[in-house]
């Protein structure tokens, strides 16, 4: 009896495991664009450098980090705007972009991405002559 | 399942808020009467409020703040914060996305009414303003010794 309880409590354990990297939470993005870069601010409030990751992987930029907070240990929620300590989103780069030179910094929860693109595609100014 | 950089946001989810708040303006909440202070779901900025035996903590997420320009204010239970998120859209570019929050914020939390107001602390870090208050002396939990 108490091992067939076991199994049912690593059961559920393993489904809750399954199910947390579900909760995440979407942050919310300001994009802007000019000739020579792609601009991304991202709100990430509660990340650290530690646990922020920046990848880029054969097109798709992902934004990914955990909510690190200190809190005291017998916090009982009183109202919760947010419901997950983990932050995830994904945009798909188009191939004028130059994904090596991607500069990513953080500061105060506000996250900076700057996608430069690449030197042949950028907008190039013709001189008009007159003969 | 992404969303292209350069083209529309096309988030499933997003989408479902959308029609949720729609349907919600056409047929009114679907909950009962609301508190008088009460804002509207999503509003900025994101606050998570705890109890512990000994106080509340309020965590309020608000990044690219400066600490400087934060109106943190008590009156009794009620605490109002305010402040101003500085739009930093470069020159010369053009917008694809504007879903962070921009310009002034406020919002007005009601909390338990055995805070003492006179022993707020407020901290910044990462983003996250902590606010922590102590629970007045007499409301604390206490422990009774039973005499024999």
């Amino acid at each position: 009896m108490t091992a067939h309880q076991t199994v049912t409590t690593a059961n559920t354990e393993a489904q809750k495991n399954e199910r947390e990297p579900r909760l995440v939470l979407r942050p919310a993005v300001d994009i802007y664009e000019n000739g020579d870069a792609i601009t991304l601010f991202a709100d990430v409030p509660g990340v650290s450098e530690d646990s922020l990751s920046v990848e880029v992987d054969d097109k798709t930029l992902t934004l990914q980090g955990d909510i690190a907070i200190t809190m005291p240990d017998d916090i009982e929620s009183l109202y919760a705007d947010v419901r997950s300590t983990r932050y995830q989103r994904a945009f798909t780069l188009s191939a004028e972009l130059d994904t090596t030179r991607i500069n990513a910094s953080l500061s105060n929860g506000l996250l900076t991405v700057k996608i430069p693109k690449r030197e042949e595609v950028r907008p190039r100014k013709i001189e008009v002559t007159t003969s | 399942m992404f969303a292209s950089i350069t083209n529309w946001d096309g988030d499933l989810i997003n989408q479902f808020n959308r029609l949720q708040n729609d349907l919600e303006q056409i047929w009114g909440s679907p909950s009962g009467p609301a508190n008088i202070r009460a804002v509207a779901r999503g509003s900025y900025p994101s606050i998570n409020i705890g109890t512990t035996s000994a106080g509340v903590e309020i965590y309020i997420f608000a990044a690219g703040l400066d600490p400087k320009q934060v109106d943190l204010s008590v009156q009794r239970n009620l605490v109002t914060i305010a402040g101003n998120i500085p739009s930093n859209r470069p020159e010369n570019t053009s917008t694809y996305l504007k879903e962070r929050h921009a310009g002034e914020f406020r919002r007005v939390l009601t909390l338990p009414e055995d805070i003492d107001p006179d022993s707020a602390s407020a901290k910044y870090d990462n983003g996250v303003l902590r606010v922590s208050f102590t629970r007045k002396e007499e409301a604390r939990p206490r422990r009774i010794a039973v005499n024999a």
